[in-house]
């Protein structure tokens, strides 16, 4: 089947960037080094071994590259985010490294977002921090005062991860000299906080974030506007202890040093992996797209290349997998080359897919009465729960195994900040949806689950919109199931796995894993499986790339951390 | 009425003095002070500091947060909340104040004003609700922020007492520092305390926000014979700190604000150790205090008088070996003193009357840029306190 | 009569007896100050029913710490175990109990794969609760970087954690913070089984097996160091407080009952006095209080003296009960499906599998109580005679979830709750209904007014990761100094928390001690 080419609408001066086509002969070709999986991930190693001089191949099973990271054009004139779709955890470092802006990126920060509740108002997250505030006193005059300092504690955090974000976490069980010095710079940065910010640190990733925001506040729905960000891409509930960090995974963004801000890519997320591309094709890197890897060889314990389905082999004394843990070491890797443990580790790994998404192309601007027209918070996210009781019941029926049947929406129209993604006065509208189990009670989705499944969210989206339905000219419905087959994200999970303190840092993706490299010599892991987690971060396949060029011995090309003092 | 949820429409507010201070204003210069717009300078900011000092000049202080504490528990509550012993704040009287978090560092400072029998107000230049609202645990008190409902305006300068004489205002011959006084304006209750941030004679009107524009026209009628203007927040910044008082988020970190916690101050490393008193109940961050008073602060906070003329603005200070040993905080060619002076932050260890201490100055002429190291001398006394300031009754000019 | 100014323990829970026994044996004058009108607190027995005894909240040990038990000699001072090393069979309508005791199984239908990964499950875990159990005796670290000596406790810990080797060392740090259920999903395919260890999990807790660290609950309720395994006290749990009574008496100390203590009188920062609801005042400048941390910090001490942070900390301590009790009084042994007659006296479980306790606590978190709900059920009176008539049996059972903010309040759930109660009695004791003879209900609320836990939580406050070790109770105050100085917890609010442990009695014992005078 023809896909259309994901690109730029606006500008229309994009043409095909994928040099290799399905190749039909039986090749080989010898590479310095082969990234597996062309998401932002999987670009960006490539980026910073070309970078190096390496002689790099990209290899992307779909006929369109950027994995997670796309914009497609689904239904014509619109283009769609339709995996990821907005962009704040971007590596400023990489960015800049990369000379994203240079090769077409521009992220644009959209104006805040809003909550609805059930009685006709909104709680509107203004960008202006006084009006934001004395919109939270409407609800509570304590918490809006409490909001500021609910401010300082998760920037606090946040800027504890950061630092650890474009490093390779240490093995807390080896003596190796750079383990005990990275051992130390994670206590030295500890130790920055000050004694009552380390145990609140200590708590904070113990906690649930039901628990946690009401240490700060007072009014139910002041807590809902936070606890969101608690459990995006993730298996668990609000009442759930973990998902305070979870908070913070969406937290520690930013755009133009605007801590925890979102923006937007114009054009689409795909812009982003387009500008890595382009970043990679300028330093002599190769992607070819339709061109599903098979089997990563290994002879003797080392790697010697990849096979693709259709046969065709490269060879490469280098490959890295942006695949997700289980798909690189259940898939591409023969289980009978692997530990019996390594094998176990890799089955019970945490990949639990936990939400939706659905894509909708519109005639015209739907309304939204408690806003009304013309209002700023139109162009930001919308969500529909009003009280942590519903959150905790929308986890509740995924549980059980089905979808919530009062979901969790983060609903945005990125047309209303971006003209390139749909024609004048049409919109785009991306509705985030959790949760939404990777399997309906044990069984596969039907198409009776995702007409239903769409219907649970048309719904409640019109019960704030009544307009809404009858503007909609096209729907794509993206449950778990089609994030797996389309993307390849095992179960649908979003993050390449659970971000539970289980499966963080040292212990991303397993125990003894952790720092990109995997059971084979030249085996690399580089995606979202990866310190230090999903989002379109690049980071993880950042520090895979400088693994890779320390163990080449060669110089390294991937920036460390902006210090922020 | 536009609904309450369309507040977002009118991002920065006016303050009650709106319609005045905007008809004064012919520079047309404003400053955010966070909900609201003020004055930055009306005509002319050294013409506006000379009223100051010279006659008096108004400044609108309506933005700045006031919470009323009310209640039984009042007083033990306040007691527990700042440093010193409000006890000796007697009704009708003002004071001073710190309040700090558990580690002993300042979260803010301001001033608690007794206004009756169990029944304070308390003025910050941070918003303060939560922190006192969680400090209320165990305590029978109401704390409300009131900032909405009083207009505000400082009265400052020599003349400013004959102003108030000439509106009628007899009660401030009796009025000494750090008193407050009601009074009637049309039928409605006005508040006179003698207080201030210029260090200079000067009083604090406190009003229903109705009757602002009232006040307003009352002062500069009455003050036509005296000099009266209007003067904007460059100005007050120069008394500020002529007068050496400090200023949250200029000259330390707000305890409570702080993402870097080892940023923040001790009462007893922003000279004020004459707040903190360990003989009354306990307070927050009494046992920290205690701690820091054995092991001895890390910073102090200096005056300094700076060699030469430039303004030593976000100088590095060095000692005698080169050594960079702290910052200045604020910075000033003070017309009273004329002389270059600063507030600095300087290790404990340097600092004392006795050591020399060096400024790295950089300033341009005529985009030239050009760098000079200045002797300063630390000074233990305000840089200007006129006499005038704690005289009672007041002098006429 | 104690003559020079005595050294006060409020409470004679168990804690404060082994503190006072600790400190009466270093020659102090302990006066202990009881509430109630019998020594024990929580730890206690009473007749619920003419002739019929039962353990009042906890009724089987399995942390009492070994070197109280030894430093006290509560042998000498009357604890016998009616039964040690009980046995954990966990019921199941439709198929044979599981039993088990420790790593071993020994009865029930597993799959061979379920079987093999038993032992090495339970050994594994084992290991990782003794890491836990080495700090019981220890009192938590500060972690300052200027006052590295107070972080000590914290390196000793790293050692201990990376004395376990490396691949223990990193499943351990991998599976603390983790989901019981995860774990358990990971090695074993029976719900039944997966189910009995849940429980354990959750048990006294407001978790729930999917929850994270319900891992580190299961492994502190394995961090006993004891050998005598799970054990029924002999006369029921007050047995273990009397002895405890008779070693701090012993040592020299006094214990007043009825004497509640209402504040606590400050002058100076320091501890001045107790005052007690008959208006007596005591002086004393040594007060240790095994109350929970919020009755002691906010209602005895008054936040007023605490700063405001702490303050804040200790009134957010999350101290929610989701347990009750139920004391049912038979007329003869019940029979339970499944379950071989020589194993009714153990310890029996009602969780047929995880997602049974899954559905169960989300009833809890919605303030409601579980319609079906985990039981842990003990007949002390197969080994004890001492319980009840001849011939006559106590069924001492732990309900859960029963959350003391039950939404519409207890006063009308009870009629219900009890029935409900029955009924799942009913079904895997067919025929119990008929021996009833008597019952009582003790919901979170009966604990929290008769004992005084704040929340009618059994472990003084939730045992979860951030509120143990330097965090128990709250940051700031884990060392069970308090900031008042002369003022101490030594109770289940303190590390190492709740259980008939000692172990905070203990610690805050030697804390006193060795404070300079």
């Amino acid at each position: 089947m023809y896909e259309r080419e994901a690109r730029c609408a606006f500008s229309r001066r994009q043409t095909s960037l994928a040099t290799g086509q399905a190749v039909g002969s039986r090749v080989t070709t010898r590479y310095d080094a082969i990234v597996v999986g062309a998401g932002h991930n999987g670009l960006t190693s490539a980026a910073f071994l070309a970078k190096a001089g390496l002689k790099v191949l990209v290899l992307e099973k779909n006929p369109y590259f950027g994995g997670a990271t796309v914009s497609r054009e689904l239904h014509a004139g619109w283009i769609y985010s339709n995996c990821s779709y907005v962009c704040g955890l971007l590596r400023p470092e990489i960015y800049r490294s990369l000379d994203l802006g240079r090769h077409g990126l521009q992220v644009v920060p959209y104006g805040g977002g809003v909550g609805f509740t059930r009685d006709g108002d909104v709680l509107g997250g203004y960008v202006d921090k006084e009006v934001k505030r004395r919109e939270i006193a409407r609800y509570s005059s304590k918490d809006s005062d409490a909001y500021l300092r609910y401010g300082r504690d998760v920037m606090r955090q946040c800027r504890l991860v950061r630092s650890l974000l474009m490093r390779t976490p240490p093995d807390p069980t080896s003596l190796k000299p750079r383990d005990l010095k990275e051992m130390l710079y994670i206590g030295g940065e500890f130790g920055k906080l000050g004694e009552a910010a380390i145990y609140d640190t200590l708590r904070f990733y113990t906690m649930s974030i039901a628990d946690y925001l009401s240490e700060y506040f007072e009014n139910d729905m002041v807590k809902a506007n936070f606890a969101g960000s608690g459990i995006i891409g993730t298996a668990l509930g609000v009442y759930s202890p973990g998902t305070a960090y979870v908070l913070l995974h969406h937290y520690m963004g930013d755009v133009d040093g605007q801590m925890g801000a979102w923006g937007f890519a114009r054009g689409g997320m795909g812009a982003v992996s387009q500008a890595i591309a382009r970043s990679l094709q300028s330093m002599g890197g190769e992607i070819r797209v339709n061109s599903p890897v098979a089997q990563i060889v290994t002879r003797g314990g080392k790697v010697t290349g990849v096979a693709l389905d259709n046969g065709d082999e490269f060879e490469a004394p280098v490959v890295l997998s942006a695949l997700d843990p289980k798909r690189t070491f259940l898939g591409l890797l023969s289980e009978q080359s692997l530990d019996a443990s390594l094998v176990k580790r890799a089955r019970n790994f945490k990949i639990r897919g936990s939400s939706g998404k659905i894509n909708i192309a519109l005639d015209g601007l739907p309304s939204f009465p408690a806003l009304g027209p013309n209002h700023p918070l139109l162009a930001g996210d919308m969500h529909f729960l009003d009280s942590l009781e519903r959150f905790e019941k929308a986890y509740d029926d995924f549980k059980r195994g089905t979808w919530s049947k009062d979901p969790y929406l983060d609903l945005l129209m990125p047309t209303m900040t971006d003209p390139t993604m749909a024609p004048p006065g049409k919109h785009f509208m991306s509705v985030f949806v959790q949760y939404v189990p990777a399997l309906i009670e044990g069984r596969a989705w039907t198409a009776d689950d995702r007409e239903a499944f769409k219907k649970t969210v048309f719904a409640q989206i019109s019960r704030y919109s009544p307009d809404f339905e009858k503007l909609v000219l096209h729907a794509e419905v993206r449950t778990p199931q089609e994030l797996e087959s389309e993307v390849g994200l095992t179960e649908g999970n979003i993050f390449q796995g659970e971000l539970t303190f289980d499966q963080l840092l040292f212990n991303r993706p397993f125990p003894g894993f952790a720092q990109y490299r995997g059971p084979a010599k030249g085996l690399y892991l580089c995606g979202s499986g990866s310190h230090p987690g999903g989002g379109v971060m690049a980071a993880p396949g950042a520090n895979a790339a400088r693994e890779v060029l320390l163990d080449l011995r060669r110089p390294t090309t991937v920036p460390g951390s902006w210090s922020d003092d | 009425m536009r609904s309450p949820r369309a507040h977002y429409l009118q991002v920065v507010k006016h303050t009650p003095f709106h319609t005045r201070t905007h008809a004064a204003n012919q520079l047309n210069l404003w400053h955010r002070w966070r909900d609201y717009t003020v004055s930055d300078a009306y005509f002319d900011v050294a013409l506006e500091y000379t009223a100051l000092r010279n006659a008096c000049a108004v400044f609108d202080i309506s933005p700045m947060t006031k919470h009323r504490i009310s209640g039984p528990d009042a007083l033990p509550f306040l007691n527990r909340l700042v440093t010193r012993d409000v006890s000796k704040i007697s009704e009708g009287r003002v004071g001073y104040c710190v309040w700090c978090d558990d580690r002993g560092q300042v979260i803010d400072d301001g001033t608690i004003f007794h206004l009756g029998q169990n029944d304070y107000r308390l003025c910050s230049q941070e918003r303060q609700l939560d922190w006192l609202v969680r400090s209320a645990l165990g305590f029978d008190v109401q704390i409300r922020e009131e900032t909405a409902e009083i207009a505000a305006i400082a009265l400052q300068g020599p003349t400013s007492a004959a102003v108030l004489r000439a509106m009628g205002i007899s009660c401030i011959e009796s009025l000494t520092p750090f008193s407050i006084s009601v009074v009637d304006l049309a039928g409605a209750p006005l508040m006179i305390s003698r207080t201030g941030f210029t260090g200079d004679l000067g009083y604090e009107l406190w009003v229903a926000p109705t009757h602002a524009e009232q006040l307003w026209d009352a002062l500069f009628e009455a003050g036509a014979l005296y000099g009266i203007k209007p003067m904007g927040t460059h100005a007050l910044e120069m008394a500020r700190i002529e007068a050496g008082f400090i200023q949250a988020g200029v000259d330390f970190l707000p305890a409570d604000r702080a993402i870097r916690t080892d940023r923040t101050r001790s009462p007893f490393e922003l000279d004020l150790t004459w707040l903190v008193d360990f003989n009354k109940d306990h307070f927050t961050g009494r046992a920290a205090l205690l701690f820091e008073r054995t092991r001895g602060p890390r910073y102090r906070l200096v005056r300094l008088d700076v060699e030469g003329n430039k303004p030593a603005k976000d100088a590095y200070i060095y000692d005698d070996k080169r050594r960079v040993v702290g910052a200045v905080t604020s910075s000033l060619w003070s017309p009273m003193c004329k002389a270059s002076i600063a507030l600095a932050s300087v290790e404990v260890t340097r600092g004392s009357p006795s050591d020399t201490l060096w400024a790295e100055i950089y300033y341009q002429k005529e985009l030239k840029w050009s760098r000079a190291n200045a002797r300063c001398r630390v000074v233990s006394e305000a840089f200007y306190t006129p006499a005038r300031r704690k005289l009672t009754p007041p002098p006429n000019i | 009569m104690i003559k020079q100014k005595p050294t006060v323990v409020i409470g004679a829970g168990h804690n404060g007896l082994v503190a006072a026994a600790y400190l009466a044996r270093a020659g102090q004058a302990v006066l202990v100050l009881e509430a109630g009108a019998h020594v024990g607190g929580a730890a206690a027995t009473h007749e619920f029913f003419k002739g019929f005894r039962v353990s009042s909240v906890s009724h089987l040990t399995s942390l009492l710490d070994p070197v109280v038990h030894n430093d006290l000699s509560l042998a000498r001072h009357g604890l016998v175990f009616a039964k040690t090393h009980v046995k954990s069979v966990a019921l199941a309508v439709d198929q044979e109990a599981l039993v088990f005791e420790g790593a071993q199984l020994l009865a029930g239908t597993l799959s061979e794969l379920d079987r093999a990964a038993f032992a090495p499950f339970v050994k594994r875990m084992q290991r990782f609760a003794s890491v836990l159990g080495r700090q019981h005796g220890r009192v938590p670290p500060r972690l300052q970087w200027d006052r590295l000596i107070d972080a000590w406790p914290a390196a000793r810990f790293g050692l201990d954690v990376r004395r376990l080797g490396r691949e223990d060392m990193r499943e351990f740090l991998r599976v603390i913070t983790m989901a019981i259920q995860d774990v358990l999903d990971e090695e074993f395919s029976s719900d039944h089984l997966k189910g009995a260890l849940a429980m354990d999990a959750v048990l006294g807790t407001k978790l729930g097996p999917r929850s994270g660290n319900t891992v580190f609950s299961y492994l502190h309720r394995h961090s006993g160091q004891g050998h005598l395994g799970v054990a029924l006290p002999q006369g029921g749990m007050g047995a273990v407080s009397q002895s405890l009574a008779a070693a701090a008496r012993d040592a020299g100390a006094e214990i007043r009952l009825n004497s509640k203590v209402t504040s606590l009188e400050v002058s100076a920062g320091a501890v001045a006095a107790v005052l007690l609801e008959s208006g007596e005042r005591v002086e004393a400048s040594t007060v240790l209080s095994s109350l929970d941390p919020k009755t002691t910090l906010l209602a005895l001490l008054g936040a007023r003296h605490l700063d405001t942070e702490l303050a804040q900390r200790v009134h957010h301590f999350r101290s929610i009960g989701t347990a009750a009790k139920v004391h049912i009084a038979l007329s003869g042994l019940p029979q339970f499906r499944g379950v071989q007659p020589e194993h009714v006296g153990e310890r029996l479980l009602i969780c047929p599998s995880a997602e049974y306790a899954d559905e169960a606590f989300n009833a809890a978190k919605y303030q409601r109580y579980s319609e079906q709900p985990l039981m842990e059920l003990s007949v002390p009176t197969v080994y004890d005679a001492t319980l009840a008539p001849p011939g006559q049996h106590v069924l001492s059972a732990i309900v859960q979830y029963a959350p003391y903010d039950l939404k519409g309040g207890w006063e009308q759930a009870r009629a219900p709750f009890e029935a409900l109660v029955m009924q799942v009695l009913e079904r895997y004791a067919p025929g119990i209904g008929k021996l009833v003879l008597a019952t009582e209900l003790l919901t979170p609320v009966d604990l929290e007014r008769q004992f005084g836990m704040t929340g009618g939580h059994w472990h003084h406050g939730e045992l979860s990761m951030d509120q143990a070790l330097m965090l128990r109770p709250v940051h700031g105050i884990a060392q069970y100094q308090m900031p008042v100085q002369g003022l101490f917890l030594c109770g289940a609010g303190a590390h190492p928390g709740g259980g008939v442990m000692g172990s905070a009695g203990r610690n805050a014992a030697a804390v006193v001690l060795k404070r300079p005078s």
